[in-house]
């Protein structure tokens, strides 16, 4: 055993934080306040996530995380250690074996089942910050929902680019009741979140917990002539070929060479182990 | 005919000192009554008392609704309250940036309170915002600017559309042509009077500017440490004062 | 159509010591539909004080004013504007207009508040325009940058507007030329014609003698030296 509580926080703070969490899942949508700790990494790393991972996960579990999709990068890697090491919890790439898995910025391809967890890191839980920065009035407007204002966004988007050119963190209203800021996930991702896994959002900096319970309704917010779209690049991936899912663009040199790539490496990479291959493909094989 | 709003005995105190006290009367629609006072006369106090964004100490606020005939709005439900306030209440600023979104495009600012009662079709938004810019006489190719690139008087009338967008039945209004070139509030002044007309508005209108009631205000209240001290029919009481206090309000007034 | 019954009026200077001054007592008046009534009298007499009295202008202190039934002297203001938007005219000396608004919009601005559909109210104001001679190029502009005579004309313009089944005139035919004159002498005809209560004031006699038919003098009203 590390020299670490289980999972880093003390007893009573995780309490604190499933109480919080609990809340969050019988209002959904709703920005549950909490006394967000003191993590070892900055805010923006995703302390919120982490402190909700650490409220969640049991001996047992099989830890997952994810930056942008990606298992490989600095974020997730270091998360991951982090619990490793406080925890002693099984890791893995996997989408399908992860119990718990904390995300920044993609829902992960395969889609989730019952029984697993959504961790979300989120930077600004308020969608109506961007209009309305006082938070005692944004507040008032959730609890009296006024949210019209939300509409003014998307509203100035088409007046100045012709379409509703918010391509990440696009607001959806929860259950017909509270408007949420699903974090900055693509809006590809966005119908993705009515889903059989339990979703649960943590904002460190912020101090906010919010929640979506299995199967929960979730609209992404649009104008009659301007509906919804879960746009993505007009591309399939050139590893494995995928056609349906979130493409990263990758730029190979300096004569103007890309290739666009899932932006989901697990699911990337199980594909190509599947014997499927993209349009470059070869030269990865070669 | 039925008032379409009724004080009855508002009060507000702020610790020992008078914000307003005792204020009553009744507005019937299609009424424009200017309330008149120097600075601390607590005209102010009370137009905020009325239009929801304070609460009086005692007293009724009572408005004639759509649905549920005469309510005190005082002690209805705040989120009813704000409701009025986004669709038959209107409030303009003396300062056009309290009123207005300055980081939002002239057809959002308008198209905020469509949107809040549900309008969701983004073209018919934008046209009844088109309409109402050229209602407020602003050139339709400014749209899509926002207020920061509007003069003084721009954003008068930019804030005036926004509030008028929801065909509003009150509205209420804090030294509208304050801050404002005395050509422009000649301007402002004429649009205001074509709207009250054409619209049927009632209105209260809030100023220091005897000159701005004569020419809007068919009724005068004059406010003096809180309590009113004389009211009836403008020109009545701006001609003929019978208190001592409008009396020299009156003849204090500079002749050009 | 307007009936005035013991009228009393006096002025209270509460910034000059709280004087209090008697100008007017026991007016009584009666005009009858059809009929002009001039008010004569010396200056200062009270004849304009009397005429705003009945426009509500100036509170009476006492007694009563009935035009067309409403008393104007314990009426709500809302009352009195329904009278002077309906029944009731008055052409004063001066012009009071928002700046900048154009002419015909002045003129027709009563008919405009009466409901009337705005190319009929303005084809309106245009024929009293042209019959008082004001040149149609100045009907776009704002009558505040006209003449003293000009102004009146438009001022006039907008007193005849609407048919008032009452009408007061202060000084009509001041400050106009002889043709214009005229025109402002048949106006006040065709409105008796049209059943109008005139009430007037006019220092021009001979305008005087062809439109009144009777003339009260003010000075009977006026408070007896009160010593």
């Amino acid at each position: 055993m590390s020299d670490y509580n289980f999972a880093y926080l003390d007893e009573q703070t995780k309490r604190m934080i499933r109480r919080a969490i609990l809340k969050g899942l019988a209002i959904p949508g709703y920005q549950v306040p909490f006394a967000s700790r003191e993590m070892p990494m900055p805010y923006g790393w995703g302390t919120g996530g982490v402190q909700v991972s650490a409220a969640v996960l049991m001996p047992d579990d099989v830890f997952k995380v994810i930056d942008q999709g990606a298992d490989d990068t600095t974020n997730a890697v270091s998360i991951r250690k982090f619990f490793e090491r406080t925890a002693e919890v099984a890791v893995t790439e996997a989408t399908t074996e992860a119990t718990v898995i904390q995300t920044r910025h993609r829902i992960p391809e395969t889609p989730l089942t019952e029984g697993q967890v959504l961790v979300y890191q989120v930077p600004i839980p308020e969608p109506l910050r961007f209009l309305e920065p006082r938070e005692t009035e944004t507040r008032k407007m959730h609890s009296l929902e006024e949210y019209g204002l939300m509409h003014v966004k998307l509203y100035e988007d088409i007046a100045r680019h012709g379409q509703i050119a918010t391509s990440y963190a696009y607001p959806v209203k929860v259950e017909g009741r509270y408007v949420m800021d699903p974090s900055p996930i693509p809006k590809f991702d966005n119908p993705k979140m009515e889903m059989a896994a339990i979703q649960l959002f943590g904002a460190g900096r912020e101090q906010r917990i919010y929640a979506l319970p299995p199967y929960t309704k979730v609209v992404s917010l649009d104008f009659e002539d301007y509906p919804f779209e879960a746009s993505k690049p007009d591309k399939a991936c050139d590893l494995c070929g995928a056609e349906h899912s979130y493409l990263d663009e990758v730029i190979t040199d300096d004569q103007g060479g890309r290739m666009f790539v899932c932006s989901d490496t697990d699911y990337c990479a199980s594909r190509r182990a599947a014997g499927h291959r993209g349009a470059l493909a070869a030269e990865d094989a070669a | 005919m039925t008032p379409l709003l009724q004080v009855k005995d508002v009060t507000k105190m702020y610790g020992q000192r008078i914000g307003c006290r005792g204020v009553g009367f009744d507005l019937y629609p299609g009424e424009v009554m200017g309330i008149v006072g120097e600075s601390g006369s607590g005209k102010s106090t009370l137009l905020n008392c009325m239009a929801g964004h304070m609460a009086p100490d005692a007293g009724e606020v009572v408005f004639h609704t759509r649905d549920r005939g005469p309510v005190d709005t005082v002690t209805m439900s705040e989120p009813e309250r704000r409701m009025l306030g986004r669709t038959d209440w209107a409030f303009v600023h003396q300062h056009a940036r309290d009123g207005l979104r300055m980081s939002v495009s002239a057809g959002g600012n308008i198209g905020e309170r469509l949107m809040a009662v549900g309008a969701r079709h983004y073209g018919d938004i934008r046209t009844q915002a088109e309409d109402w810019l050229g209602r407020v006489e602003i050139d339709a190719a400014r749209l899509d600017d926002r207020p920061t690139a509007f003069s003084g008087g721009m954003q008068q009338r930019l804030q005036i559309a926004r509030n008028l967008v929801t065909g509003p039945r009150l509205v209420f209004m804090d030294e509208p042509t304050g801050g404002l070139d005395v050509s422009v509030q000649a301007r402002l002044l004429d649009l205001l009077r074509g709207l009250v007309r054409d619209m049927g508005l009632s209105a209260i209108i809030v100023t220091h500017d005897l000159a701005v009631v004569r020419l809007l205000a068919d009724r005068l209240m004059v406010m003096k440490d809180g309590h009113v001290v004389e009211t009836g029919l403008t020109d009545q009481v701006l001609d003929d004062p019978q208190h001592g206090y409008t009396q020299l309000l009156v003849s204090s007034v500079l002749q050009v | 159509m307007i009936e005035i019954r013991d009228v009393s009026k006096e002025f209270t200077l509460h910034n000059q010591g709280s004087a209090v001054i008697p100008v007017m007592a026991g007016a009584s008046l009666s005009v009858q539909p059809g009929e002009c009534v001039g008010l004569v009298g010396s200056s200062g007499a009270g004849k304009s004080t009397l005429m705003r009295m009945i426009y509500g202008n100036y509170l009476a202190a006492g007694g009563e004013i009935r035009v067309g039934g409403v008393d104007v002297v314990s009426a709500e203001p809302r009352e009195i504007l329904a009278l002077r938007r309906e029944r009731l005219g008055y052409v004063s000396q001066f012009l009071r207009v928002v700046p900048r608004v154009a002419t015909l919009d002045v003129v027709a601005e009563p008919l405009l508040a009466l409901g009337v559909a705005t190319a009929q109210a303005h084809g309106r104001a245009a024929e009293l325009l042209a019959k008082l001679n004001i040149p149609e190029r100045l009907w776009s502009l704002s009558p505040t940058t006209f003449s003293g005579g000009e102004q009146q004309r438009v001022n006039i313009a907008r007193g005849f507007a609407h048919d008032y089944p009452a009408l007061l005139l202060d000084e009509p035919t001041a400050s106009l030329d002889a043709a214009n004159r005229a025109v402002v002498l048949e106006l006040i005809r065709a409105a008796k014609a049209h059943g109008a209560a005139i009430v007037g004031i006019f220092h021009d006699e001979a305008a005087r003698d062809v439109v009144c038919d009777r003339v009260v003098d003010v000075a009977q009203f006026t408070p007896q030296a009160a010593a």
